[in-house]
């Protein structure tokens, strides 16, 4: 999605909110200002609307690429760990367990490496995912409206042609249109 | 984005006619309303058993485990026997979320986040076992491998027991993460709606500003998937590490290679049981049947089935082995002929009864779908499961190589008490749980409405016709 980041330079420029009442509408909504090329600021709806991101030309999240990348890290703590305090730091004879080179004791490590592979993996990605949407705990509700998490969907506009864009949403069965000043 | 054509000859998933507006008030319901009597009856119930374990515990801790009724021959006793059977019940909370998921099964949708929720507070109640176990448990932070001034004095990561302390901790921050990740979108609609400025308060800071933007919903899809693709080898490692400290051990009935696929499916098996034994009382209490239909508690039933009949083959090995060994100290094997008809034969039985033959019932399509008999059975299994691991732990123990050393194990009362009080404490949590928490994942379940809703499934019939 392009988002638009208007300036008040003109005071004509307004927030233009179109509530909808069905996901259906709302996606012939999206597709009718993408054909016209009007930009969509946002979309708010209360669930995981399928092919919004499409339609919406949202690109392909990489929060998954950030996940393998913390999955290496978490493989090389644990490479670094088991070989540091099992065939560096004080080897040991462990029921005759090979102690003074890691490769060959590397089958008892699988297990508390492939943990830490997943434990990295899951919590940096989980904690990306936050930062990333400015999410934390308590922070201000991003929804402009509270029915969007119950059962409304709200397409937001910013822009200085109001008329278009509500002509637009009442011909796609927007429900309820609200405009602010930018 | 989620959402896929789906026959129409597939049961629907959401029963009666419901709206997005419906699901947001039948989930918010527990949590808006008072409380009633029986939740409050079942919460005192609980916190009297919770103190009462807690006090044992204290006395453990100032005793030392002598307090238990542990001896020279067995050595692991109702401890271990407890912490794998609560860790085995955390199993399916996780495999509900994460592995079908993966599969696609939409069922999940209504079950995961309570199931989730058994999964985290039961792994707290298996932590509790071994932690006091080690007796001296304000040094129980020596299980980590911290830099120290005790010399080179670092933690063995060849032992199964150190991989265990890893395995468990990781599959518990990961199903909490997962859980919580999950509850966000349903905590910013509980804030959506609150009414009074605590609960508001609350929520806000439970929900993170979440607001539903559409690049937020995509993040968190590839997230959700991420995740499930990471718990999934999580889940069957857990248990198969739990199986570790057993199968690498030279205790004979012990060391058994069939011990780690045997365990993750008795994991299973006794985890979807709790789930049942659950899921059937919240749908009730708060009036969930719309959402958790009788389809939801069959495909479970058949779970249940599924992962018994698995167990049932390792049984029949096992007892095949300890027979076919010809060794004489294999013969006193939990699953052996001699077990049978040893001196804990009332525990052999109980085990093969109680995960045996009773769930094998569910083979009838009338038993499976009767909400009655699988509330029974499935805390038969619950009991059974508990006996699987008895048995596993003591009556190997009991029988060891050294004749003059045979023994019996007899709880004491702080051995019991501890037990009810995990009991206790897992309840407590479970009941705050179902009042303060949305237990279905509405917003995913807003996401199936379509396609799985009982109305838009007829429309589509009628219009295939």
């Amino acid at each position: 999605m392009k988002l638009i980041k208007q300036k008040k330079e003109m005071s004509t420029t307004k927030i233009i909110y179109g509530l909808y009442g069905d996901d259906d509408d709302l996606m012939h909504g999206v597709k009718a200002f993408t054909d016209k090329g009007i930009s969509i600021n946002e979309v708010y709806t209360p669930f995981p609307v399928h092919g919004l991101d499409k339609a919406l030309g949202l690109k392909k999240t990489r929060i998954s690429d950030a996940a393998f990348i913390y999955a290496c890290y978490g493989v090389t703590i644990g490479i670094t760990l088991t070989a540091y305090i099992m065939n560096h730091d004080w080897p040991q004879n462990i029921g005759g367990k090979p102690s003074f080179d890691w490769l060959h004791n590397m089958p008892a490590f699988v297990d508390p490496m492939f943990e830490l592979m997943v434990f990295c993996s899951a919590h940096l990605m989980s904690l990306t995912f936050l930062v990333r949407n400015k999410m934390y705990p308590g922070a201000k509700p991003q929804n402009p409206d509270p029915r969007t998490t119950d059962d409304k969907f709200m397409m937001e506009f910013v822009s200085d042609d109001v008329e278009t864009i509500k002509q637009l949403l009442i011909d796609t069965g927007v429900e309820e249109i609200t405009v602010k000043d930018a | 984005m989620s959402g896929h054509y789906e026959a129409p000859i597939r049961e629907p998933l959401i029963i009666g006619h419901k709206t997005y507006h419906d699901i947001t008030e039948d989930i918010a319901r527990p949590i808006e309303e008072r409380a009633g009597k029986l939740w409050w009856a079942s919460l005192y119930a609980a916190l009297i058993l919770f103190v009462y374990g807690f006090g044992c515990i204290a006395y453990t801790v100032g005793t030392g485990i002598g307090a238990w009724g542990l001896n020279r021959t067995i050595n692991w006793g109702w401890d271990i026997t407890n912490f794998v059977w609560w860790v085995g019940i955390g199993h399916a909370g996780t495999l509900i979320s994460a592995v079908l998921l993966l599969f696609r099964q939409r069922w999940r949708m209504s079950v995961n986040r309570s199931a989730e929720a058994m999964t985290i507070f039961a792994v707290c109640q298996a932590a509790i076992f071994p932690v006091i176990h080690m007796g001296r448990v304000w040094v129980g932070y020596w299980v980590f491998p911290l830099p120290n001034q005790f010399g080179t004095l670092w933690t063995n990561f060849n032992s199964p027991l150190l991989w265990d302390v890893f395995a468990i901790s990781t599959y518990f921050s990961v199903s909490v993460v997962f859980w919580f990740m999950g509850l966000i979108p349903d905590f910013a609609m509980i804030r959506d709606r609150a009414k009074t400025p605590f609960n508001k308060k609350i929520y806000t800071l439970l929900a993170f500003g979440w607001g539903g933007k559409a690049k937020h919903w995509q993040r968190f899809e590839e997230l959700s998937l991420v995740l499930a693709g990471l718990a999934t080898p999580l889940v069957f490692s857990v248990h198969t590490t739990v199986s570790f400290d057993f199968a690498t051990s030279v205790i004979k009935g012990w060391h058994s290679t069939i011990y780690p696929p045997y365990f993750v499916a008795g994991a299973i098996f006794s985890g979807f049981a709790m789930v049942q034994t659950l899921l059937l009382v919240a749908r009730k209490v708060c009036h969930l049947e719309d959402y958790i239909t009788m389809y939801h508690i069959e495909i479970m039933n058949i779970v249940i089935v599924v992962t018994g009949g698995m167990v049932t083959v390792a049984y029949a090995t096992e007892y095949f082995i300890g027979w076919y060994s010809g060794s004489r100290f294999e013969d006193f094997t939990y699953l052996s002929p001699g077990a049978a008809v040893g001196p804990y034969w009332w525990a052999f039985w109980a085990l093969i009864i109680c995960n045996l033959v009773v769930p094998a019932a569910f083979w009838f399509k009338k038993v499976r779908t009767n909400i009655f008999w699988t509330f029974i059975i499935a805390l038969i299994i619950n009991i059974g499961m508990w006996f699987e691991r008895f048995d596993i732990i003591v009556i190997n123990l009991s029988r060891d190589y050294l004749p003059s050393s045979w023994t019996m194990f007899k709880p004491t009362i702080i051995d019991v008490g501890v037990y009810l009080g995990t009991i206790g404490f897992f309840s407590v949590l479970f009941l705050l749980y179902a009042r303060t928490f949305p237990v279905i994942a509405q917003a995913e379940l807003k996401s199936i409405l379509k396609i799985s809703g009982e109305t838009y499934k007829a429309k589509e019939g009628d219009e295939h016709h």
